[in-house]
């Protein structure tokens, strides 16, 4: 049977105080990154993927009389093309068209709990779910109408919504259903169509959201217009803790269209009837309102030695064989990864109505069951009378404002009854308030034996934790800031399969001797949370520099010196992919141009994916121009291949960016990045010539989750590129021009 | 009341003569390609076209655009009849999040309307003034290649009366 | 007989006199060289050439926008006509790789280049003749270790006779004094340092000072305004427009910083200055704000008390009365609430958010162009690196929009009556006629293009 496995042969975990967690999915207890880790020992889920939490198969699909199919899913669309994705794998298993399919996604009301549309999970967990719930389904109408048709079941076969016999006669999916039919739980044993039978999994199938989105449809949250709505802005502290002194509201009430003022402790907000109208109420509040602000952030220059001065715990990510290795040559690097942002284009907005004591909020959050166990104890109601629905934003990369406009939107909605209540956060406010991926400083230590294999391997990672999502009313900034506020949720150090700041720590190199550690901060004086990748970002971007650097130190290609170290078949066959296509070699280039190449597994146990690209550097300016890149991915059975493809492209281009550019500032006081112009971003001319992605397709195997698999390895090709054009290694990210200026001198 | 010619029809809004075109498209209006990006001009989700000339409709206040011809993507065509330029995006998948992307295409379409044979070094220019975070900038240059080809048939084809 | 007699002596004046310019005017060529090897190069002496290749903004003129440095065929609008740099990369063929020392010497002491040939003021070896030859060294030690590219400009686009090169020679003969600096003794030797830096390599004149119409820089004129690339460069002497006075601090603050609170930031070619200053040690640049501190003197007690007086304003809360928007200063208003103030009403901060335009030299210039290419172009995204961004409201706003907001803005923060050629000058602007290149704030780096004005 064709389940999903879960490499385990590299870790050991360490529960700390708690047990150890071996599901493959995300038990809703261990989801979160903080909160209570689980007492007892889970047995491995023998129920595939979400399946294990949700097994009740009418959860996931639902047959109504007409022969209409919906599929539900705890998942939410991105921007990664999963209402289609998710569409094909349930028609696949349906025998209908990908397009006879109404999906539902992401609603605490009506759709399973998948926890969080994150960590390139969708497929993974809820494809997989789907994909077996709908296997049964069909197995179950076939078996039905086996009875109605008076035939063995294996001598029926679905298709188009129709159970047909051999001698032609047919009965409809919705003639077959009764009700409570699919009310039973799934069972493990269901077999799933093997790939030589595919109509829709692997194909080609447009995007069911795209024709909209280009012809003006309705699409997102901010696109929502509920009879009755008004417009509310808020107006944030300028810093973190500052404290609201004085707000002569008199002066804001009298301005046009404004409807109310909303002040609970620090938190101020200002609701119009027209859009404009709050805007501009929002900017004469944001005018008048004193603040005491304190001094509380890290000096900015000194980051990496903040990180080392503040640890709070070190946790042991892997310990592997012996402590020290007989070698010819030891080498040690140290790297560092300034805040970097998420930058959704869209800032975050929601839409609240609170009516007949029920409050409902439309949000772009990733996760819409912890957002209203948040926003339900924020605002003191109980959970089942808060409503979360999934409705698109822009791509939120992690994260970002959403799950906080949520709650904006929430609290401000219970002061204004029946009235739905829009909140649109600004572009300072979301570049100013959204959670940050950490800062982080590494250090690697290898020795090298005298045939140039490595035989021992010290990793160091300093880090905050990369998820401080929601959790309790404390994580959210209304909870913070309200009168009666809530304290934030205390970070705490887990060490897991799923990776946080140690995400792609451990190298998936074969090395026999290994230590990691994470050097843990609780304390997070800027406010960070997962950013796409999260630690695999600067993880992989510091082992593949360090694998260039043994690979010179061994006299060794570095493609060469990758295989010398890595017997996974499926890594093997995307380097050597991207090495052909990419035409990987050793021939000399002109001055200032270079070659990188880099690989990293994601997570050690999702998508496979390679990298080589070309970069020239100018001296003169800094600036890095990098003008061709071959990227060879496989992520198991390829679903979507399009989206596969268009997510690793997007994948590798915020990676490029996040590594040539970017850089959250900040002072003592205040974040002081709150625009494109202080924090840019990639623009269209230093987007490369071309970008190629080659999907390396395993049709029924596991799927493995891609959508963050180019992150790491971008930045660490990026880096061997700079290396091999210049001849010098720069370890600090971003690679902003002046650090390439210095790093060169004249 | 002001007046306003937004895709060819007559329109008369309520809104603020101070009012930025893109709250009057969105609210007035109730179309949805023009987005809230920033406010600023610095990213272009906002972007329509005016007198055939791509603006930020973000700080542009209706008051300048009495009499003066609006564009937006609602403008180029319909989901069941897209124009070239919807044709392109569409064809190529040309998408992730999408919040970017009526943006980028009244800027090509702009481009592509003054300058039918733009080259491929002008559309990378011509693009400049807009982001997209989730990085689509390979498919958006290819869809916008591909509507210069798709525009340029159309021209190329004679137009039957009735 | 008288007449012929007369006619012959003409004659004769005339051919001793032209024997005479073409014994002047006629240059020898210098023996090319081979290209001289890296390693022979100092990399001390390297990285001081570097500094002052910074001095002289080299690269602004001798790189087109995207393309590689030093390499040339940058576009230089002049009033007679559009001028290619030339390739100063130490390329053999189409480069400066056969220059000897002498040769480099000469250029930029003389005007000459190594085959004998006049170079166009464009180049402004008018400034470049007072750099001393050790500086010369240095510059000849960085520019020929630079990547060597293979690259020639196009062809000037110059009318005849302007277009032959021995014409310069008389135009030399008239307004060029050769150098090397000389100091001035009753000065300091921090007034000298930057006096060499700013009349030398960093060639301020060259666009802070009025010329004539044969483009040569008005004696007795020194750093009272000029123009470049369609700019106006505000007078850096007792009549600069600069609402608070500048002061020695401020002045080293803006050039170091590429921005000021009191005065904005970086438009137009300035922004490559301040961001290639910034390769240069804090007391260098310290010389160059102390001569121009000097040079602009000490502001009279009137401008002094208007400076305190618009401190003042700008420290109150600004609320702005809502104006009837049928009269050009309410349409101006108005377009000012709507357009303009989301960015221009100080609650951002510079270097980001918009200067107050009380502020704004800008707003106070004699003349209007640097506004109206202002509200046109606004300040493009730099690629990669931090930049006030301002959008341009080219296509947005008419000629006459134009007019009433300049006029609002002229009448409301400074004071003073509209300028009268506004809408002639924004036709002629936007029409390319009068032709100005645009460029992020700050920094050596451009823009993807030199937008002219055809591209709005």
């Amino acid at each position: 049977m064709n389940a999903p496995t879960f490499d385990i042969t590299r870790r050991t975990f360490l529960a700390g105080t708690g047990a150890l967690v071996v599901s493959f999915t995300i038990p809703l207890e261990a989801s979160a990154q903080e909160g209570e880790v689980p007492t007892a020992p889970k047995p491995p889920a023998k129920l595939q993927g979400s399946l294990a939490d949700t097994p009740s198969l009418d959860a996931w699909i639902r047959i109504d009389a007409d022969g209409t199919i919906t599929v539900f899913t705890g998942k939410a669309e991105l921007g990664q093309g999963t209402k289609t994705s998710l569409r094909q794998i349930a028609a696949e298993e349906l025998e209908v068209a990908p397009g006879e399919i109404h999906l539902i996604t992401a609603d605490t009301a009506i759709t399973p709990n998948e926890g969080y549309t994150a960590g390139s999970q969708t497929i993974q967990n809820s494809g997989t779910a789907i994909r077996y719930a709908a296997a049964q389904v069909r197995q179950i109408l076939i078996a039905q109408a086996s009875g109605k048709l008076g035939v063995p079941a294996d001598q029926l076969k679905a298709e188009n919504g129709k159970v047909i016999a051999p001698n032609g006669a047919s009965v409809g999916y919705g003639e077959l259903v009764s009700e409570q039919m699919l009310h039973i739980n799934a069972d493990p044993n269901t077999k799933i169509k093997s790939p030589d039978s595919y109509h829709a999994i692997g194909k080609p199938f447009a995007r069911v959201d795209i024709p909209g989105k280009v012809t003006g449809g309705e699409a997102y949250v901010q696109d929502m217009r509920p009879d009755g709505m008004v417009h509310a802005r808020v107006v944030r502290p300028p810093s973190y803790s500052a404290k609201l002194v004085e707000l002569d509201e008199t002066k804001i009430k009298t301005m046009p269209g404004v409807i109310a003022i909303v002040r609970d402790g620090d938190f101020l907000a200002v609701v119009a009837e027209q859009e404009f109208q709050a805007v501009k109420a929002m900017r004469a509040m944001t005018t008048i309102a004193k603040w005491q602000e304190q001094a509380a952030l890290p000096d900015q220059e000194q980051i990496p030695a903040w990180l080392e001065a503040n640890v709070s715990e070190v946790g042991t990510v892997t310990s592997v064989g012996a402590e020290t290795a007989a070698g010819v040559k030891t080498l040690s690097a140290q790297f560092t990864r300034a805040y970097q942002m998420h930058g959704s284009i869209g800032p975050s907005a929601a839409v609240a109505v609170f009516k007949d004591d029920a409050l409902t909020v439309w949000t772009h959050t990733q996760g819409v069951y912890p957002d209203r166990k948040a926003i339900a104890q924020m605002v003191g109601m109980p959970e089942d009378k808060v409503r979360c629905i999934h409705t698109e934003g822009s791509g939120c990369y992690g994260h970002n404002g959403a799950d906080d406009a949520a709650a904006d939107a929430a609290l401000i909605a219970t002061t204004l009854p029946g009235r739905p209540v829009r909140v649109q956060w600004m572009r300072d406010q979301e570049h100013l308030w959204e959670p940050y991926g950490p800062a982080m400083l590494t250090r690697a230590n290898a020795t090298l034996d005298e045939k140039g294999t490595i035989v021992n391997w010290h990793y160091d990672l300093w880090s905050n934790n990369h998820g401080t999502r929601p959790g309790s009313a404390g994580s959210l900034i209304a909870g913070r800031l309200m009168a009666k506020h809530f304290p934030p949720d205390a970070a705490k150090l887990q060490i897991s399969p799923l990776g946080n700041g140690d995400r792609n720590a451990i190298p998936l190199y074969d090395v026999p001797n290994q230590r990691v550690n994470w050097h843990f901060l609780a304390d997070m004086p800027v406010r960070v949370s997962a950013l796409r990748g999260l630690g695999a970002y600067c993880n992989v971007f510091s082992i593949e520099s360090f694998m260039d650097e043994l690979a010179e130190a061994a006299g060794a290609d570095p493609v060469e010196f990758r295989l010398r170290h890595m017997k996974d078949p499926r890594a093997r066959k995307v380097i050597e992919v991207t090495a052909d296509k990419f035409d990987w070699n050793n021939d000399p280039l002109p001055a200032g141009k270079g070659r990188g190449f880099a690989f990293a597994k994601y997570k050690n146990h999702a998508a496979y994916l390679a990298i080589a690209l070309e970069a020239e550097v100018d001296a003169e300016t800094g600036i890095i121009q990098i003008s061709h890149v071959v990227s060879a991915v496989d992520c198991g059975e390829a679903v979507a291949p399009d989206a596969i493809v268009n997510q690793t492209e997007g994948g590798i281009l915020q990676s490029m960016s996040w590594t040539l550019y970017e850089a959250v500032h900040f002072n003592n006081t205040r974040i002081t990045s709150p625009d494109w112009s202080s924090y840019p971003i990639l623009r269209f001319s230093a987007v490369p010539d071309s970008i190629e992605v080659h999907v390396v397709d395993n049709p029924g195997q596991p799927y493995l989750g891609v959508a963050e698999a180019a992150q790491g390895p971008t930045g660490g090709a990026i880096a061997n590129a700079f290396k091999h054009a210049t001849g010098k290694r720069l370890c600090d990210l971003p690679y902003t021009r002046e650090r390439v200026k210095t790093t060169l001198g004249a | 009341m002001m007046k306003l010619n937004v895709n060819g029809a007559a329109h008369e809004v309520e809104a603020d003569p101070s009012t930025p075109l893109l709250y009057v498209l969105r609210n007035d209006l109730k179309l949805n390609a023009a987005k809230f990006g920033c406010g600023m001009g610095q990213c272009g989700a906002c972007t329509v076209m005016v007198d055939g000339k791509a603006v930020f409709s973000c700080l542009t206040p209706i008051m300048l655009l009495e009499g003066r011809r609006i564009k937006t993507v609602e403008g180029l065509g319909t989901i069941d009849n897209p124009g070239p330029m919807q044709q392109a995006f569409i064809e190529e998948q040309s998408a992730q999040c999408g919040y970017c992307i009526a943006g980028m295409m009244m800027r090509a379409q702009a481009l592509l309307e003054s300058k039918p044979d733009a080259t491929d070094a002008d559309i990378r220019t011509a693009l400049e003034p807009n982001l997209c975070r989730c990085g689509t900038h390979m498919r958006i240059l290819k869809s916008v290649q591909r509507a210069r080809e798709l525009m340029k048939s159309a021209s190329a084809t004679p137009v039957s009366a009735g | 007989m008288r007449l012929k007699h007369f006619l012959f002596g003409l004659l004769g004046v005339v051919i001793v006199a032209c024997a005479g310019f073409f014994a002047i005017a006629w240059k020898s060529a210098i023996t090319p060289i081979r290209p001289p090897d890296r390693a022979s190069f100092d990399q001390a002496l390297i990285h001081k050439g570097a500094m002052l290749a910074a001095v002289g903004n080299c690269t602004a003129c001798h790189t087109q926008p995207g393309g590689r440095s030093f390499a040339g065929s940058f576009a230089l609008p002049t009033p007679f006509g559009t001028i290619y740099s030339s390739n100063i990369t130490p390329d053999p063929e189409t480069g400066i790789g056969t220059w000897s020392e002498a040769a480099f010497n000469r250029a930029m002491r003389e005007g000459v280049s190594r085959d004998g040939k006049h170079l166009y003021p464009a180049f402004p070896f008018d400034h470049f003749t007072l750099v001393s030859d050790e500086d010369n060294k240095a510059l000849y030690a960085f520019l020929m270790t630079r990547p060597p590219v293979k690259q020639s400009p196009p062809a000037n686009e110059l009318p005849f006779p302007l277009n032959i090169r021995l014409v310069l020679a008389g135009w030399k003969l008239l307004f060029f004094d050769e150098g090397p600096f000389q100091n001035v003794a009753s000065e300091s030797e921090e007034w000298n340092r930057g006096a060499y830096l700013v009349n030398g390599l960093g060639h301020c004149g060259a666009c802070h000072t009025p010329r004539n119409m044969f483009g040569a820089e008005r004696s007795g004129m020194h750093l009272a305004g000029g123009q470049a690339e369609g700019w106006s460069a505000p007078a850096l002497n007792p009549s600069s427009p600069a609402p608070i006075p500048w002061t020695q601090d401020s002045l080293f603050s803006y050039l170091r910083q590429g921005w000021h609170a009191d005065h904005g930031v970086t438009n137009g070619p300035m922004g490559e200055v301040t961001g290639n200053l910034g390769l240069l040690p804090d007391s260098d640049v310290k010389t160059i704000a102390t001569y121009v501190a000097a040079l602009m003197g000490t502001p009279s007690p009137e401008r002094q008390q208007r400076g305190e007086q618009i401190r003042k304003k700008i420290g109150e809360d600004f609320v702005l009365a809502s104006a009837p928007t049928d009269t050009p200063a309410g349409r101006g208003a108005a377009i000012y609430q709507a357009a303009c103030a989301t960015c221009h009403d100080g609650s951002r901060p510079l270097p980001f958010g918009g200067i107050n335009f009380h502020l704004s030299s800008t707003i106070n210039a004699p003349d209007a162009q640097n506004a109206i290419n202002m509200v046109l172009f606004g300040l493009p995204a730099a690629s990669g690196r931090q930049s006030a961004i301002m959008p341009g409201f080219a296509a947005a706003m008419t000629d006459e929009q134009l007019t009433d907001l300049l006029a609002y803005l002229r009448e409301t923060f400074a004071g003073q009556p509209a300028w009268p050629d506004v809408a002639a000058r924004a036709a002629d602007t936007r029409s390319g006629k009068f032709q100005v290149s645009v460029r992020p704030s700050d920094g050596i780096e451009r823009g993807p293009d030199n937008i002219g004005a055809q591209d709005q």
